[in-house]
């Protein structure tokens, strides 16, 4: 969280004036942003001859896109707050993307625009775009910036509501003479600022926590439902505590992922539609849902009258707005989950033996996920199953959004939090390579894998450069099936094979030659028996690497649920209709460590 | 059912397009909304009337307060409160209903406040019912213009007493 002290009063000791955007610059580095990521132009150029004296470091991406889903990538990587900065119109249109993206899947991200200067506004002057009003619906808090001598407030402001409470996207449009003008105005203290002290004050605790105790302890099967909000909340120790002590099974959502260790056996992986079969069966057992900042949405409470009807549902969120927003809670509580996690630990009795968290166990076992193993076909779940294992789950995976998103949700078991980063909410095709960027530059000494697909790389695929410009490490597993898969997957099954506009095949250029063109390491392969050399290729390049692996276009997700149904309609994996060796795996369990002999 | 929403915001520049766009982004039915200045300049009122069920309205005040401009909300639907509408409303007046219309004018308890050969000027200030029902029966000599404010409310303070 943000030092409410830092900053000093106005007038008490500067006097020296500045620049616009000299004071926006000199704002961010007092709160500890050291790194934006932008893309310069005409109504933005004050600011960028700012930036050219400044400490803080400036990536340049290739595309306005690039720099916000980077700058989401770091942030949801780190923790910290992340920064994109670009020009008027065109620059600002082709960031909303990513403020949306970051406004789903509440990530803290600055967003800096440049606007043509005060007098043109309103005169359909050249880059101009009403930047202000086309991102109110997706910011938690924006501005355009008329007054120079507003500019340090603002930028406290907007800052300040992006970190607090649940997090989010903020953007400051700063007209041309704004950056460039003067003023004297160049701090401000928290006693300054216009906005009520909810947006930073921290969140009281509204609710019934004793309650909520109560339940639980009443409760002979209690199931933790967790989101994002852990992650964001940094309450995953407390969590892993308190779920071992009370011995309460966890499914996550696909935001949560990485809050609770992927290989606990109190852990069940996703839940809802593509989660495990495990996952769904506890939810329709449970007598009680806890949801731990998760928001019951359409991936996940399908069917809202019918999930998990038969349980007592608990909800506890920051965001007060979330509780019952689409599905009904009997007990719930508005507050941070630090302070909710911390009453439940005192609160809840211990349990020792728990019919229930065995009960789970074999649920696991006897509900893996199934696909089968065919002669002379790579299949993407082996392929991410063996990633798993040779990472022990401890690398920091990005994903892109489609097939190849799901089944690394489903059989790479994520161990820590932050170790997860994907498109939840938004869903954005394009949000892999630039967001793995953005988390390697954070956290250079992980091993960052973006597991992508040859629709999504392709959406974005000019950071490439941005990536070996920085000598930014990422390594790239890119799954080429010639297909935009998910879409496939959904006209094969309820489309009637119609497969309208989803096939990429024959027109997909070489993508070793465009790695190769951008002077990256890249390698290719389509039989199994070349897993092993091109897992060892990924993670012992110590370049950015690129790794393409040729998978059957015919491979789907599974399990299912469609939109909208009852958690009772899961479609399973059906092993008769295709040639091959059934392989079952449960990725959501304790590994018995090989001993080799 | 029909709330009234009482929101206190700052009187900043864009507090109208944040509370319009969130109603909707979010699909809420506005049936009408008031906006003007307080005493304090730098604080104005939003009255809102909403047409949706309880557990909407809860909804949407819970969204209002996260908008950054929105200070206080009040929802004065269950509590004594006094709520005026005014209509402004321009109708033919033809020779031989001049005398009906003026006395329709004094039922009400309306005002006369401009008049011609041809036309007057009649202003209400009432609750929304009484306005629709004035607005129904002046319909029938012919409305030539007609401008309506919307909502204002305050709860009552001698219901707390």
């Amino acid at each position: 969280m943000i030092d409410m002290e830092e900053t000093k009063k106005p007038g008490k000791t500067e006097t020296t004036s500045k620049t616009g955007s000299k004071i926006l610059l000199d704002t961010l580095l007092a709160n500890e942003v050291t790194v934006c990521w932008g893309y310069p132009g005409g109504a933005i150029l004050p600011f960028y001859d700012e930036v050219y004296h400044s400490r803080i470091e400036h990536i340049l991406v290739r595309h306005e896109q690039g720099a916000a889903f980077a700058a989401e990538g770091y942030a949801r990587a780190t923790g910290k707050l992340g920064v994109a900065v670009s020009t008027s119109g065109p620059g600002a249109t082709n960031l909303l993307t990513g403020i949306a993206d970051a406004k789903m899947d509440s990530i803290p991200v600055l967003f800096i625009t440049g606007q043509v200067a005060t007098k043109d506004i309103g005169t359909d002057a050249f880059q101009e775009a009403d930047t202000y009003g086309m991102s109110i619906p997706i910011t938690k808090y924006n501005a355009l910036v008329k007054n120079v001598d507003e500019v340090a407030r603002t930028t406290k402001e907007a800052i300040t509501v992006a970190m607090a409470g649940r997090q989010g996207p903020v953007l400051i449009d700063m007209p041309k003479d704004v950056q460039a003008a003067s003023s004297s105005n160049v701090h401000y203290h928290y006693d300054d600022l216009r906005i009520p002290d909810i947006h930073y004050k921290k969140a009281g605790l509204s609710g019934d926590v004793k309650k909520l105790i109560d339940v639980i302890n009443k409760s002979k099967r209690p199931l933790f439902y967790i989101g994002g909000g852990v992650i964001s909340s940094e309450t995953s120790a407390l969590l892993l505590k308190l779920a071992e002590k009370a011995k309460i099974p966890v499914t996550s959502t696909l935001m949560g992922l990485g809050a609770f260790p992927g290989e606990h056996d109190l852990f069940l992986g996703m839940l809802g539609m593509h989660g495990t079969a495990y996952a769904n069966k506890a939810v329709m057992e449970c007598d009680l849902i806890v949801a731990l900042g998760a928001r019951f949405d359409d991936r996940v409470a399908l069917n809202v009258s019918e999930f998990a009807s038969q349980a007592i549902r608990a909800q506890v969120d920051i965001d007060n707005a979330e509780i019952g927003k689409r599905v009904d809670v009997d007990v719930h509580i508005a507050g941070d989950l630090t302070d909710v996690l911390e009453l439940l630990f005192a609160g809840l009795e211990e349990v020792k033996e728990s019919l229930w968290a065995d009960h789970i166990k074999e649920l696991k076992i006897k509900n893996p996920l199934k696909f089968n193993l065919v002669k002379d076909q790579i299949k993407p779940q082996y392929f991410i199953h063996k990633l798993s294992e040779r990472t022990s789950g401890n690398a920091l995976i990005v994903t892109d959004v489609g097939q190849h998103q799901m089944w690394a949700s489903q059989y790479y078991a994520i161990n820590k939090p932050r170790n997860w980063l994907t498109s939840g909410g938004l869903g954005s095709m394009g949000f892999g390579l630039p967001a793995a960027i953005g988390a390697k530059y954070g956290r250079p000494d992980d091993d960052v894998i973006l597991i992508t697909g040859d629709g999504s790389i392709q959406m974005n695929i000019q950071e490439l450069a941005t990536a070996k410009m920085y000598n930014i490490p990422v390594k790239i597993l890119l799954f080429h099936n010639g297909f935009l898969g998910m879409v496939r997957q959904w006209q094969e099954l309820f489309y009637g094979e119609r497969f309208s506009h989803s096939t990429l095949q024959n027109f997909n250029p070489d993508f070793c030659k465009i790695a190769d063109a951008y002077g990256i390491i890249s390698r290719k392969i389509s039989h199994p028996d070349e897993i092993d050399g091109g897992i060892d290729f990924l993670l012992n390049t110590k370049d950015v690497c690129l790794l393409e692996v040729m998978i059957p276009e015919t491979e789907k997700v599974y399990p299912m649920i469609a939109a909208g149904h009852r958690y009772e309609d899961m479609i399973e994996f059906e092993t008769t209709s295709e040639v091959g060796d059934l392989f079952s795996v449960v990725p959501h369990k304790h590994r018995v460590k090989q001993v080799s002999k | 059912m029909k709330h009234i929403l009482s929101v206190l915001v700052n009187n900043s520049s864009g507090v109208l397009s944040h509370v319009a766009s969130l109603f909707t982004r979010r699909g809420y039915n506005i049936e009408s909304l008031c906006v003007a200045e307080t005493h304090q300049n730098e604080r104005s009122i939003i009255t809102l009337v909403v047409d949706e069920d309880d557990k909407m309205v809860s909804q949407i005040e819970r969204q209002l307060y996260k908008l950054v401009d929105v200070i206080k909300i009040e929802d004065l639907t269950d509590h004594p409160s006094i709520e005026r509408e005014l209509v402004l409303a321009t109708i033919q007046l033809e020779r031989s209903k001049r005398e009906e219309i003026l006395s329709l004018v004094d039922v009400f308890q309306a005002r006369i406040v401009d008049m011609s050969g041809m036309a007057i000027m009649i202003e209400l200030i009432a609750e929304p019912r009484k306005i629709r029902s004035f607005i129904k029966i002046i319909a029938e000599y012919g409305i030539i213009k007609i401008a309506r404010s919307g909502s204002i409310a305050l709860p009552c303070f001698s219901a707390d007493e």
